[in-house]
């Protein structure tokens, strides 16, 4: 016969390890982009509102559609972050003659610390935030930097989960700009 | 005289003014917040973690205690840079009010089960336990003579 106590303490010990594996699900790093860009597919970007860093009111990636963009996530407290920023920046002069644009990610970084870091760099390109990195975690991100290439119809076409080097930009920024949107 | 003795007594309350502020707002210090907040970054108590967002973290508390702030001015001003994250607490509803419930709800259950379990093996052990030793019981007279005369049959 089983004792009284084996199906709540069952349904206990159930819900104890639910919530721990739901724990582990939600904070673990999402490698489906990696995989689909290894397997030699686009991928649609995640779009989300969110406040801009140098400037007044929201901004979103779904308003850069029909541009190429290389989204970097980046924070001031961030030391490869710095190292790489003069390279973005003139990455970011050389494609806005092709209509491109660098968009920075500013993740959980204090505000005035982020905008002394750009003026400090000289950058120049936009930045959005993401103060609790709910944005920056949609796109697999686990370190920073990390830097997305995003074609004209908003699909990711390469990565680089690391600090961006001219090689990879030589090797990966023609694939967003020779495409139509 | 009345003219002098109302100047005294404003110059008074200008000294006590300040000093009352004061006291409704006591200043908060920089230990009093680290073991409230989390280093975002890292996952642990910003009183531990060394990192350069923990640096952050720590340099803006300093930079709003110098300004005066309270402790709830200080927190809010981290979670508006940081999000909600940054507080040790787990705030809001979903997951976050799960993490509060399931070990209140638990840890009371286990211990009265482990209450419950302790009486019911005392009891067991109660039951089980093996008779005490009983005093052997006195032989007779004449069975004493008897064990004494074969004994005895030994000394020779």
């Amino acid at each position: 016969m089983r004792p009284r106590y084996y199906w709540p303490i069952t349904i206990a010990a159930a819900a104890l390890i639910g919530l721990l594996a739901y724990g582990l699900v939600a904070k673990g790093s999402d490698t489906s982009i990696d995989q689909a860009i290894a397997d030699g597919r686009t991928v649609a970007a995640p779009v989300a509102t969110l406040p801009r860093l140098n400037g007044a009111g929201a901004g979103s990636l779904a308003q850069y559609r029909g541009k190429p963009v290389l989204l970097n996530a980046w924070a001031s407290w961030c030391p490869p972050c710095k190292g790489e920023m003069p390279l973005l920046e003139r990455t970011h002069q050389r494609i806005a003659a092709a209509g491109g644009t660098v968009l920075g990610i500013d993740v959980q970084d204090d505000r005035t610390s982020a905008l002394r870091f750009l003026r400090a760099k000289g950058v120049t390109f936009p930045s959005l935030r993401d103060r609790d990195r709910a944005y920056v975690h949609s796109l697999g991100v686990t370190g920073y930097p990390e830097s997305f290439l995003i074609d004209r119809r908003g699909r990711i076409v390469a990565l680089n989960r690391g600090p961006v080097t001219q090689q990879w930009l030589d090797a990966n920024l023609p694939k967003i700009l020779r495409t139509r949107s | 005289m009345t003219g002098r003795l109302a100047a005294v007594v404003a110059a008074l309350s200008l000294l006590l003014v300040p000093g009352a502020a004061l006291a409704a707002t006591p200043r908060t210090s920089l230990p009093d917040i680290e073991d409230e907040v989390m280093c975002v970054e890292c996952g642990t108590p910003l009183e531990v973690s060394q990192s350069p967002v923990a640096n952050q973290e720590r340099a803006l508390i300093r930079r709003e205690i110098a300004q005066g702030k309270t402790k709830q001015q200080i927190k809010d001003s981290l979670v508006a840079e940081y999000g909600a994250a940054v507080l040790a607490d787990p705030q809001g509803g979903g997951v976050n009010t799960a993490v509060w419930l399931v070990p209140a709800i638990l840890v009371p259950l286990a211990a009265l089960g482990a209450a419950f379990a302790a009486r019911r093996w005392r009891r067991q052990g109660a039951a089980e336990a093996p008779a005490p030793e009983r005093e052997p019981e006195a032989l007779d007279p004449a069975e004493a003579r008897r064990l004494d005369a074969e004994l005895s049959a030994f000394d020779s």
